[in-house]
């Protein structure tokens, strides 16, 4: 990524979760889009009024759920039938009642680890540098106990002045420029 | 005095259900995120952690002395022999996995409950869960006899072009012990990453600041991450709620699947999980009550907690209950003449002391005692209860392994088990382990998930604005 300059967002803060959320819900209502809030804690309702509804975690939790099922399975299949052909008590060669275990297991494994490593992925983590990292009051708030709301300066509507006058109007407790 | 403690009491109940609060009340997002942030951040370490760690580590190199020495020798140095060729690490297997088994329950079954009140305890819970599995994995491996080819077990393509036998129980359990493993490391770690950016934030070191930066994966906080987070939490719950129940039922398998008289049973899979996660719930307990006390914790785990614990033990004690006298109404119902010997030579065999120790531990003190509600937020009664069981559900899987194999269907094939040194210095070397692991734990990573917590707070609750300016 070319270096960035100037200004990311405009960051104000907040001392509760209600003030944060009507602030957002007014924020998306006079038509800004590009914009997020952080929260030491999840906030559904934040989410929900800056319009993030869905998100894809369930679905590839399910695909990686049957990648695991199918693999489990037909590798059973494969070694039991073809590769490695035993007799064991005379048991069918293709006795899938005993390979549902392994089957089940691996269909366990392989969707936690798409809902863990799928959810970190979507997020764009591991992502160590972030430029809200550079506001002052970013450190001791946001994984603490203060509640923010940015809005970004690729929103159409960004204005350096017009953005703090915006933010202002809520009250917050400050409004700071955060910049690359 | 009296009236004080009176009050003491009052402020501990929650007026709304005349229930123990969950949390103390008074505590803000700020001042438990500096209690539990200060156990970790500060340099200096307690000297009680010191000596407790050096116990536990001294015993940790008993476990490495013993596991060298049977590396070097072979499993001959151990008690087992024919007709009881799975000792003490088969039973000492199946015990710490089943107690790993609580901290799967309360992270994953408890959150799929919405029972808030395990948000305080499910972090550490988490941890047990992981540090019993590392020691109960390890005995499956030192048992195979020639640990340096247990990689045989998993389908690999080898040059000798031999696969695994897919039908046995056996390798189920690598699948289903391997699996859980995984995702009760993803579970805890996943949980912790917010936590780790709020450790990164109010790191004083550089290390701690780089360290927990790293470990963060540089949270923020955006709550389009937290709403993924959360759907990412449930699922994992959701996932790791059948995985649970089927780690035991699989381990329950490798004996129910044996025609043995005492282990070819049905009732094994829901006896088995239900015995795991009482054992597992005392081994939570054995761990809270110390933890709390010592780094005074009281405002987060409370008396509600103890007590809860109390109660989720009584309805497993007594579903364990309802499987040793299924058990023995099997043994005379099934008309068989090998079940009815093997329910008589467990009771009044040579081996039948161990019996009665399991029945009394397991069932005639803690089923009798834990009805009462004093009782239950007694914490030094807790505490020994949670000893007693435990020790209890260690001589049930003493009971089943050996008192079903030691005396099978033929006569000329009794034979008897006595433990060797060896046996004892690895058992008591997984619980130094343990010990050691789970101090480090408490020392170097946030004991309690400070983002959970803070949405258990008054301050949580979203309230209208007073003067509404539009």
């Amino acid at each position: 990524m070319p270096p960035r300059e100037g200004t990311y967002g405009m960051l104000a803060e907040f001392d509760t979760p209600g003030d944060l959320i009507r602030a957002a819900q007014q924020a998306r209502k006079d038509g800004w889009r590009r914009m997020d809030c952080y929260t030491p804690y999840p906030v559904e309702e934040a989410a929900e009024a800056i319009g993030f509804h869905r998100n894809k975690v369930p679905l590839l939790t399910l695909i990686g759920g049957l990648m695991g099922l199918a693999a489990m399975f037909s590798l059973e299949t494969w070694v039991s039938v073809l590769a490695y052909p035993l007799n064991i008590g005379g048991r069918p060669l293709y006795s899938w009642p005993a390979f549902i275990v392994p089957a089940y297991e691996w269909t366990i494994l392989f969707a936690g680890l798409s809902a863990a490593f799928g959810m970190l992925a979507l997020n764009g983590l591991p992502q160590l540098y972030h430029p809200l990292f550079n506001a002052p009051n970013f450190k001791d708030g946001a994984t603490t106990d203060k509640f923010f709301l940015c809005l970004e300066a690729l929103d159409p509507k960004f204005d350096l002045k017009e953005a703090r006058a915006y933010l202002e109007k809520f009250q917050p407790v400050s409004v700071v420029e955060v910049g690359y | 005095m009296a009236s004080t403690d009176l009050e003491k009491e009052n402020v501990k109940l929650d007026p709304a259900t005349g229930e123990y609060r969950v949390i103390a009340p008074g505590q803000t997002f700020r001042s438990v995120t500096e209690k539990i942030t200060r156990i970790v951040l500060t340099p200096t370490t307690p000297l009680g952690w010191l000596a407790v760690f050096g116990v536990g580590g001294a015993l940790a190199i008993v476990l490495l002395t013993a596991v060298t020495w049977l590396f070097l020798i072979g499993v001959g140095i151990w008690g087992i022999t024919q007709p009881v060729a799975w000792g003490f690490a088969i039973i000492n297997f199946v015990w710490w996995i089943g107690i790993g088994h609580a901290g799967t329950l309360i992270s994953a079954i408890l959150l799929l409950f919405k029972q808030g009140w395990r948000n305080s305890i499910n972090r550490f819970a988490e941890a047990m869960t992981i540090f019993a599995v590392v020691c109960a994995g390890m005995f499956p491996l030192i048992h195979v006899g020639r640990p340096w080819l247990a990689y045989w077990m998993f389908p690999l393509p080898l040059s000798m072009n031999v696969w695994p036998q897919f039908r046995s129980p056996l390798l189920w359990d690598v699948f289903a012990v391997s699996t859980y493993a995984t995702i009760s490391v993803v579970f805890w770690y996943i949980g912790m990453v917010p936590d780790f950016g709020t450790m990164r934030d109010r790191a004083e070191s550089k290390l701690a600041q780089y360290s927990f930066g790293i470990a963060s994966l540089g949270w923020r906080g955006s709550v389009r991450h937290w709403a993924r987070y959360e759907t990412a939490s449930l699922l994992l719950a959701g996932l790791a709620t059948p995985l649970v129940l089927s780690v035991h039922t699989v381990i329950s398998f490798d004996f129910a699947v044996a025609v043995l008289p005492g282990w070819h049973t049905t009732i094994f899979p829901p006896y088995f999980v239900a015995g795991a996660i009482y054992s597992g719930f005392a081994m939570v307990l054995t761990l809270a009550i110390p933890l709390r006390k010592f780094y005074h914790l009281e405002g987060l785990v409370t008396d509600r907690h103890i007590d809860n614990m109390g109660k989720v033990m009584l309805a497993t004690g007594f579903i364990v209950a309802y499987g040793y006298g299924m058990e023995v109404f099997m043994a005379w119902y099934s008309a068989s003449h090998w079940e009815a010997f093997m329910m008589w030579n467990r009771m009044f065999g040579p081996m039948g002391w161990a019996y009665w120790v399991l029945i009394t531990c397991n069932l005639a003190i803690p089923l009798t005692t834990l009805w009462s509600r004093k009782l239950r937020t007694n914490i030094a009664y807790m505490f020994f209860i949670s000893i007693v069981v435990n020790i209890g559900m260690w001589f049930e899987r003493f009971v089943i392994i050996v008192t079903s194999l030691y005396r099978d269907f033929l006569p000329s094939a009794w034979g008897t088990y006595r433990a060797t040194k060896w046996d004892y210095m690895i058992y008591v070397g997984t619980l130094g382990l343990f010990t050691a692991l789970f101090l480090l734990f408490v020392r170097f990573l946030p004991m309690i998930p400070m983002s959970e917590i803070r949405m258990m707070l008054p301050a949580a609750e979203i309230k209208p604005k007073k003067e509404a300016s539009h």
